[in-house]
């Protein structure tokens, strides 16, 4: 991939479907385009079925003699327990409003990216198997047979699906092609199917109680280096503290962001951010090491293992004797956290209804899950006046604001980290219209797809989120792209390389941190990154009252 | 040609023919004006019901919303109560948004590759403007088909005829909503035909309720305008229906009998099809639920028992390593 230009790589990119139909052109799996498949260790781990050595690319995927059977069983059960999947699969009148709305199709021309087709995929065996109409009149009715040649094409294809749900938003029944790929893969699971980047870390995440599998020393030993870090750069030593019984709140974040820059650097704002909250307030947070994940790929594999790694946060909140949970930046864990998991692993009912004790806010909207989100938790304290901040910290920074798929249509969450950005950051831009908020454009890279096999799939994908940052930059000089998404910390600085070089990634909390003032802290001349700081008296006047001004600040 | 629309037109000809043959030749009226539309309202009411009643036998087990707009948070956030509705009021006004408006398709836009390379979203207005057109259309002729089927005709149904008659062309008066039926169909057909997109994804079960909805206002069309049908026969025939007298009374063309069977045909056709999106749309679970779940339990009904990694087992496979660390354990060593 590295080896394709990008001018090379739009060039291939066509959106004139081919002549043969769909059902009469032979997937190809492709370098590049797919992940590893799941190693039989992690698939064993969690006693899931047929765990062994297979390869996509082998003709041979050593599948159980009854495998058919196992998948028609799966479906038929699943279109028993899911009313999404039995409407799903009935009523879509192909008008294709959800076609290229796929930031997949966009970025590959391959129209089996298209939603509608990637869904007919599985609906042409429904009908096969469940309708009259499918049974009599075959592929007129749009049915056809369940072949090995089909069950490759669904692996391949529900596996080139990030579960963005951005189709959905167009569409006129709210048909969600994600819900129908989480269908594909739980019953691609049920053969063992799995890509290994998603079964390893749920294995991990079980195990370890992160992704990475950091052991808890080594969790430890990671965020006293982080310690180090923010000493060196602020002057000030925080104390982080662990699995502390009697803590007021709980938190939970990506394992992601303690392992990699720049969600490294986002880590450090929460450190520094406790600490903040701690001195001036007395307030006492604490880490888990048990429950050192907030992201949950048991989401990308079934409900059923999405419901074994989720339990851990309610669990060790009981345990520790927390008041209620406090949840980092994070996409897919926010998905799971507001749809799934009060409905699996609930009533949480020996939490408190959160109440944010410096400000007296009720998070309202959080009191039956007991967490909140740690962007609504930091919107209202600067809302309160309750962080010292001085944005003039951030300007170096152009920043723009990249909605993450699940808090933007799993949740809703649009305006709190708008409002923290302009409060920490005095130029801010957005990008246009159709590319943000609840039309938003995924990384390329989200529901597990984020290994590094994969590149020219995430670079395709990632093509039109690129597309609209360039634009900004190219308009406003845009250097900085935050996001409040750990999988976009890690995914979205090589699309920018690629497509957008000079363009940086950061998370909110790191820009937060950047302006915050801490009490006894040296005279800041770099920031976390060891980058240098403007220095305000040098800055001219005219040009620092002139800055521009933001609503809801 | 091709054969996913090849087909389709073929069976919309072959039904003509059967009727046309039917009544013409072999002189079966009471089977194509009674029996059989008799049969496929009984199949379209049956299969209707069984239809949503199979879908709402399976449970919702997570609500799953699509949230199109800011959510309920802090107080001081404005929300938007329609797209990302916390209260069951907002979730009516999106589903009446949707269901009437086609709301969220009226958001399309179309996704062009630029030289550059950069990408270009155009809103897409005419697959929303048609669809409507072709629905509400549709809607009048079915309403204004009432009044074939009451005696006396309600004035709510005169005062509708001449809303719709109101452009008074000619004599019978041109109905604008046969028209337009006619026109919105004609496009949705030609879209699916000349986009290369929309075709490549097109199923012969698309095109043929295109066609056959098509040959139904023809044929309507046709009756009122150029045969002119014996409207007095006709009002006889279908008062013997609904007053379970039937009787076919004399002189009415073959051709009302060709259109009373493609309704049939489309009727029974119904809950076996696409079409059931009518009953669909109402239960599709990413619109009509509430988005408060983080405020309020949603229920499961099969929630699952699952095997867990607990803590205690986590500890033991950690104790000494967690001492090491500093780290507080429920068991020592
Ligand atoms: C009220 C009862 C309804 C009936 C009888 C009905 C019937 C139809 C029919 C016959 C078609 C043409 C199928 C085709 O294109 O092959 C169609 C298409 C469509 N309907 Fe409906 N529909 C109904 C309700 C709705 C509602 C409530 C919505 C919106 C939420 C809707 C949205 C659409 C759309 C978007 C198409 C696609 C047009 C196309 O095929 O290109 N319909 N409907
Ligand atoms: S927008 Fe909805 S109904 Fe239209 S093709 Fe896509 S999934 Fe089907
Ligand atoms: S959910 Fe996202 S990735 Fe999947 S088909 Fe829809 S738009 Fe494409």
């Amino acid at each position: 991939m590295a080896d394709l230009k990008p001018d090379e790589l739009i060039a291939r990119t066509n959106f004139t479907p081919p002549k043969t139909g769909w059902m009469d052109t032979p997937t190809v799996i492709r370098e590049g385009m797919f992940c590893y498949a799941a190693k039989p260790k992690s698939v064993a781990t969690l006693g899931l079925p047929y765990p062994r050595e297979w390869n996509p690319l082998n003709d041979d995927w050593k599948l159980p003699e009854n495998w058919k059977e196992i998948i028609i069983e799966g479906m038929k059960d699943r279109l028993e327990r899911f009313r999404t999947f039995k409407i799903f699969m009935d009523i879509c009148v192909r008008c294709g409003a959800c076609a290229d709305k796929c930031h997949f199709f966009i970025g590959t021309g391959d129209p089996k990216n298209m939603p509608v087709v990637r869904a007919e995929l599985l609906r042409s065996i429904y009908r096969n198997e469940f309708t009259k109409a499918g049974k009599i009149l075959g592929r007129i009715a749009g049915a056809r047979e369940l072949t090995l040649d089909v069950l490759k094409e669904w692996w391949y294809y529900f596996f080139q699906c990030s579960e963005c749900r951005r189709c959905s938003v167009f569409c006129p029944y709210g048909i969600d092609t994600a819900e129908i790929t989480m269908m594909g893969r739980e019953l691609l699971n049920l053969l063992g199917l799995n890509i290994d980047w998603i079964a390893t870390p749920v294995a991990n995440c079980y195990m370890t109680g992160n992704h990475m599998g950091i052991q808890p020393q080594a969790f430890v030993d990671m965020l006293d280096f982080f310690a180090d870090e923010i000493e060196d750069t602020t002057g000030v030593r925080v104390h982080p503290t662990y699995n502390k019984k009697g803590a007021d709140i709980l938190f939970t974040t990506p394992s992601g962001d303690v392992f990699g820059d720049p969600g490294t650097y986002t880590a450090m704002g929460y450190m520094i951010l406790f600490h903040y909250l701690k001195e001036r307030y007395g307030l006492d947070v604490t880490w888990s090491t048990f429950n050192s994940e907030g992201g949950n790929f048991g989401l990308f594999t079934s409900n059923e293992v999405m419901k074994r790694l989720n339990i851990k946060m309610y669990a060790e909140a009981k345990r520790l004797g927390v008041k209620w949970i406090l949840g980092g930046e994070c996409g897919h864990m926010w998905r799971a956290i507001t749809q799934y998991m009060d409905t699996m692993n609930g009533p949480a009912d020996f939490l408190e209804e959160p109440v944010n004790p410096i400000t007296g806010t009720k998070f309202e909207n959080a009191k039956s899950t007991k967490m909140v989100h740690i962007v609504e938790f930091t919107a209202d304290l600067i809302k309160h006046n309750k962080l010292e901040l001085d944005p003039s910290r951030n300007d170096n920074l152009k920043v723009t604001f990249h909605d993450s798929c699940n808090p933007a249509r799993g949740m809703g969450m649009f305006d709190e980290p708008r409002y923290v950005i302009k409060n920490v950051c005095n130029n801010f831009y957005e990008m246009p219209r159709n590319c943000i908020r609840e039309q938003t454009f995924c990384c390329g890279s989200g529901s597990g797809l984020n290994a590094s096999e994969d590149m020219e799939l995430r670079l395709s994908g990632g093509l039109p989120r690129a597309n609209a940052v360039k634009y900004v930059q190219e308009k406003h000089g845009v250097n900085m792209l935050a996001c409040i998404c750990a999988i976009d910390r890690a995914v979205l600085p090589p699309l920018m390389g690629y497509w957008v070089p000079e363009v940086d990634v950061t998370g909110i909390h790191e820009l937060v941190t950047n302006a915050l003032i801490i009490p006894g802290e040296q005279e800041k001349t770099v920031n976390l990154r060891g980058e240098d700081i403007p220095n305000k008296d040098e800055m001219d006047p005219d040009e620092y009252y002139t800055r521009p001004d933001f609503s809801g600040r | 040609m091709n054969e996913k629309y090849l087909y389709p037109l073929m069976a919309v000809i072959a039904l003509f023919l059967v009727a046309y043959v039917g009544v013409e030749a072999v002189g079966l009226q009471w089977l194509f004006g009674i029996i059989i539309p008799f049969m496929a309202l009984i199949t379209f009411v049956v299969g209707f019901v069984m239809r949503v009643n199979d879908w709402a036998r399976s449970p919702v087990p997570f609500a799953i919303p699509t949230t199109c707009g800011q959510q309920e948070s802090l107080p001081w956030i404005k929300p938007n109560k329609i797209d990302n509705p916390f209260t069951t009021g907002g979730v009516i006004i999106r589903m009446a948004l949707e269901i009437l408006l086609f709301r969220s398709l009226f958001r399309n836009t179309t996704c062009k590759l630029n030289e550059g390379p950069t990408i270009s979203y155009v809103w897409e207005k005419w697959l929303w403007l048609f669809s409507l057109a072709f629905h509400y259309s549709f809607l009048t002729v079915l309403v204004r088909h009432l009044r074939f089927f009451l005696e006396p005709v309600p004035s709510s149904l005169q005062i509708l005829d001449k809303l719709d008659g109101f452009l008074q062309i000619g004599l019978p008066g041109v109905m604008i909503s046969g028209v337009v039926l006619l026109a919105a169909a004609m496009f949705l057909l030609l879209r699916r035909i000349v986009i290369s997109q929309v075709r490549y994804f097109s199923l012969a079960a698309d095109f043929f309720p295109l066609f056959l909805i098509i040959a139904i206002a023809v044929s309507g069309i046709m009756m009122r305008y150029f045969t002119k049908v014996d409207i007095v026969g006709v009002k006889e025939l279908t008062m013997g229906m609904v007053t379970f007298h039937p009787h076919i009374p004399d002189g009415i063309g073959a051709i009302f009998y060709v259109h009373v069977f493609f309704v049939s045909v489309l009727l029974a056709y119904f809950p076996f099809s696409k079409l059931m999106h009518l009953g669909g749309v109402f239960l599709s679970p990413t619109r009509n639920v509430r988005c408060n779940t983080r405020a309020h339990r949603h229920i499961n009904p099969w929630n699952p028992k699952v095997k867990v990694h607990t803590y205690a087992e986590y500890e033991d496979d950690f104790r000494e390593k967690m001492i090491g660390a500093g780290l507080p354990v429920e068991k020592e060593l």
